[in-house]
């Protein structure tokens, strides 16, 4: 507020403008050498980054460190952009950890990524031939040495105190003038050269090559072929798939069933089996449908939904009002020892709520919790058990949890209050209800709203809570998906995903998490709109 | 220009900087003239271990060995348990996951389905395991993990209240726990209301009613709990519920049962050898479980072993290592002691366990369990089971209750 004027017009000649500070540094001063050693690590960090993504052929990540690290470089040694160069790393770590979790949660949803859909088309068919290769039924152990010849690699084993050498194309051949050790190992081929351990041990590419040979027993291709898993000894494997890149089937030999991939990535054969192993594929909406349309989902998630949405407003109206009971209470000059009761009252929002949840488990329990033993003359109270009553227990123990940061937050906003503006209420004769009512409240509408919405976006996605007080139960009767009347929508989320135990369903996961990202966006752009209003008092 | 310069003068003190760093090697871009002599530049090979933190010793111990004798490097990388499952399935097809993990074989259906599981051959050492290891670690006949060991829950009875006998029947053992004048003759955890069907599994088994129908050893996708041995076991389990005698409550978890057997208010309770270590202040016996109903019964056992990645690049090494280090009596006896679950390898001296009495009890109660069920379907069955014998205990109806869960177990798995 300006009480007199005392702008009288300028007299003296004008400077010339002055130059700003950042265009007077012209290169090579000591600033600029800690940017130079700072853009330093950032390239090197880049650099390292970028290699060891090559290293990894990880291509995606590739590309994208490749990107920042060339708009960095342009960014910090340009002398324009003045602006990105303070906005540059908040938008690398808004594009790390939002921007590509929320595309690959959108990816993920738009999958049927899950139990029996858990790897590539090129990772299932490795895995179902993996599984078919089986040890031919009372085969001997050959002891076995890895040899290397003009044909490649082979397998030399000792059969009877004779050698047999043979290679992937050619079968099993006996070799004369060979040596064998005590245990039937033999340890020198004419013609071949015996490969040391040691260095089938070390050699990474040569171990690899060496446990996919398969060395033919005979020309007969039924009687299976010599396999090696540690490379020291060999028994024979026969399998019955074969895999056919071009019509992308599979093929048992045995039984003449052929097994096509479903546009679900399920292996079918046409005698109606299945094989065990499926791949991930594209599904495109149909996880959002399934979440919304399948009876079995529908029903329970809309009972869930509900109560997330109770639970969230319930716990920030509850904990909101009870903060500020106290918080006023407490604001009263009278009250003797104001900062040790304020300390106190802070204690429950000190402790991790996880710890607080579980303590509140054993206290609420029926026959052994002293809740019941102390306040209710040990009557068999059943706090978690009960739909209801576990409802009341969540919004209960959450309240005893987030009032002190209510009380916080109000005692702050009613002190900053300009005491004025209560005091002309005083003089007009307010009582104190009238006061609280017209002036203080809306005041303090005006700071904590705000913090009110984000609070119901926190607890509408308060997961500690309801999984370590309720674990969601009870659980529903009369459905049959595995959900609890005090599942939120998150804990649900969680049960689905299957990383609890249970058939894994990411796909359907990460759909039901857009939909709450979705929900809570729009509910806190809707309410943070509406808070506008306030400031208009 | 001079800005040109000095972003040049970066961009080469960092490339130099860089290269001052890292050792060069993979992707030095001036080819080298022998590129036969850089490649022998690893000194042996990596493998990749997942264990959990019990074990770790044991597997450290074993994997010093290996590498002493190959030059090959061991990373073990210590996780939950609980974690391992999941973590695997997930991490494996990245090509992120490990070469060789620890896990039990319950696990296996899910593994084998989620395409991330190698087959294993134990070749001269398969005689030395347990078959029901093996067969435990099978799948349609196909071997692929390592049993290392076995474990069953059993019944516990306090000494010094009801004596070393073991009781015949429910019945038998109820009575002599209310004439001992403990506070509860029975203790058993439920996981509060969320129900534990592992723990009420040798109950159900001794009406008939197991999870799934047994076809010659290994099991089928079909619910085997429904009909008449079903009823009949959720009747007893009602009767015996906090509406009936109240012998089971939902108010019992874990930590308070063995609280309650260990305070000497409980005079029997079921538990595993894993939880000995809770029961310091009362003498104890284990013997096997006594039948509810006229078969015997027989709790779950589960196996615990090693699994090969299906993507592993190192192959050669994991099976190296499990066949010719792991499956060998000295490494058996270290996972033993490390920790103490019946051992799946012959020629494991027992006496070194901090319960030896014990393991007794706990081998003769797994001699007459059935293997937990390996198939993938069984993942889908806890949530249902546990459940629904919560709302029995609970006292809802239990004929009802118990139908009604075989019905929506069935349907969810044909879906």
């Amino acid at each position: 507020m300006t009480t007199g004027q005392d702008a009288s017009p300028e007299t003296v000649k004008p400077k010339p403008p002055r130059e700003s500070y950042a265009r007077q540094i012209q290169g090579m001063g000591w600033g600029f050498l800690v940017k130079l050693l700072l853009m330093m690590l950032v390239n090197a960090l880049g650099l390292s980054v970028i290699l060891s993504a090559w290293n990894a052929e990880a291509w995606g990540i590739l590309t994208a460190s490749v990107v920042l690290l060339i708009a960095a470089d342009v960014v910090y040694f340009s002398k324009r952009m003045l602006p990105l160069k303070y906005i540059y790393p908040g938008l690398v770590f808004l594009l790390i950890f939002q921007v590509f979790t929320m595309a690959y949660t959108a990816y993920v949803a738009s999958t049927n990524y899950g139990a029996g859909h858990n790897v590539s088309k090129e990772q299932a068919v490795e895995s179902a031939l993996i599984q078919d290769e089986r040890q031919v039924a009372d085969s001997p152990i050959y002891p076995l040495a890895v040899v290397r010849g003009d044909g490649g690699l082979g397998f030399a084993v000792g059969v009877d105190g004779e050698v047999q050498v043979g290679t992937a194309e050619q079968p099993l051949e006996v070799v004369d003038g060979a040596a064998l050790d005590d245990s039937g190992r033999p340890t020198e081929v004419p013609g071949w050269e015996v490969v040391p351990r040691a260095e089938l041990l070390s050699d990474q590419e040569l171990a690899q090559e060496v446990t996919s040979l398969r060395v033919p027993v005979s020309d007969d291709a039924d009687e299976g072929s010599l396999r090696t898993r540690e490379g020291s000894t060999a028994s024979i494997y026969r399998s019955s798939l074969v895999w056919d890149e071009g019509a992308g089937t599979l093929t048992n030999t045995e039984t003449g069933v052929v097994y096509t991939a479903d546009e679900f990535g399920t292996f079918r054969g046409d005698d109606g089996s299945s094989l065990p192993v499926g791949f991930y594929v594209n599904v495109g909406f149909d996880n959002f449908v399934k979440a919304v349309t399948d009876p079995d989902y529908a029903g329970p998630l809309l009972k869930v939904t509900a109560w997330t949405f109770s639970f969230a407003i319930l716990t920030v109206i509850s904990s909101f009002l009870l903060g500020l009971l106290f918080a006023l209470i407490f604001n009263d000059d009278r009250i003797k020892g104001k900062k040790v009761l304020r300390t106190l009252f802070i204690l429950p929002y000190a402790f991790p709520a996880f710890l607080s949840a579980l303590l509140w488990r054993g206290m609420l329990n029926s026959e052994f919790g002293i809740i019941n033993d102390w306040f209710f003359f040990g009557a068999n109270i059943n706090w978690l058990g009960d739909p209801w009553l576990a409802k009341f227990s969540i919004l209960f123990v959450n309240l005893w949890l987030s009032y002190p940061y209510w009380f916080l937050v109000c005692t702050g906003a009613l002190q900053s209050m300009p005491g004025e503006t209560l005091e002309a209420a005083k003089i007009d004769g307010a009582g104190s209800w009238r006061q609280f009512r017209s002036i203080q409240f809306p005041l303090l509408l005006v700071s904590t709203a705000p913090l009110a919405i984000a609070s119901f976006a926190f607890n509408f996605n308060n997961f500690t809570i309801i999984y370590m007080l309720t674990n969601g139960g009870p659980r529903f009767t009369d459905t049959s998906v595995p959900l609890g009347s005090t599942d939120i929508l998150i804990s649900a989320i969680y049960q689905i995903s299957g990383v609890a135990g249970g058939r894994a369903d990411y796909g359907l996961a990460a759909a039901l998490s857009i939909v709450v990202f979705v929900v809570v966006g729009a509910v806190s752009a809707i309410a943070f709109r509406q808070t506008k209003k306030l400031e208009e008092f | 220009m001079r800005k040109k310069i000095g972003m040049a003068a970066a961009l080469a003190t960092s490339v130099a900087l860089l290269a001052a760093c890292s050792s060069g090697g993979t992707t030095d871009p001036t080819p080298e003239p022998s590129a036969s002599e850089s490649t022998p530049a690893i000194a042996g090979g990596e493998l990749t271990i997942w264990v959990d933190e019990n074990r770790e010793p044991a597997v450290a111990a074993a994997a010093e060995t290996f590498e002493a004798e190959t030059g090959s490097t061991v990373t073990l990388v210590q996780k939950n348990f609980e974690d391992i499952r999941a973590d695997f399935l997930a991490q494996v097809p990245t090509g992120e996951g490990p070469d060789i993990t620890i896990g039990a074989h319950d696990w296996l259906g899910a593994l084998i389905e989620g395409g991330v599981v190698n087959t294993v051959d134990l070749g001269a050492t398969a005689g030395s395991f347990a078959q029901v290891g093996l067969d435990a670690m099978s799948y349609e006949g196909q071997l692929y993990g390592m049993p290392y060991a076995l474990e069953a829950i059993a019944l516990i009875q306090n000494v010094d209240l009801v004596g070393e006998e073991a009781p015949t029947s429910w019945d038998d053992m109820i009575q002599r726990g209310i004439d001992s004048g403990a506070e509860r003759a029975f203790c058993i955890t439920t996981n509060g209301e969320t129900g534990d069907g592992y723990f009420m599994y040798p109950f159900q088994t001794s009406f008939g009613a197991p999870v799934f129908v047994q076809d010659g050893g290994s099991y089928t996708s079909e619910v085997g709990m429904g009909g008449d041995a079903g009823t009949a076991f959720a009747t007893w389990l009602a009767e015996n519920g906090e509406a009936g005698a109240g012998h089971i409550s939902t108010t019992i978890d874990y930590a308070i049962n063995n609280e309650l057997f260990n305070s000497g208010e409980c005079a029997y309770t079921v538990q595993g050898p894993w939880a000995l270590g809770d029961f310091p202040d009362v003498n104890f016996k284990v013997n096997p479980v006594p039948p509810a109903g006229d078969q015997a019964a027989a709790p779950f056992v589960g196996v615990q072993g090693f699994y090969v990645s299906s993507q592993s690049a190192n192959a050669l090494l994991a099976n190296e290592f499990l066949t010719n280090y792991v499956a060998t009596p000295e490494a058996m006896q270290a996972l033993y002691d490390a920790d103490p679950r019946l051992p799946a390898f012959e020629g494991v001296d027992t006496a070194s366990a901090p319960f030896p009495d014990a393991i007794e009890g706990f081998q003769a109660s797994a001699d007459q369990g059935v293997p937990m069920p390996n198939i993938p379907q069984m993942g889908s069955v806890w949530d249902f089971w546990n459940a629904a014998q919560s709302a029995i205990i609970k006292g809802a109806d239990p004929a009802a209750t118990w139908t009604k869960m075989v019905d929506d177990l069935s349907a969810s798995l044909a879906g």
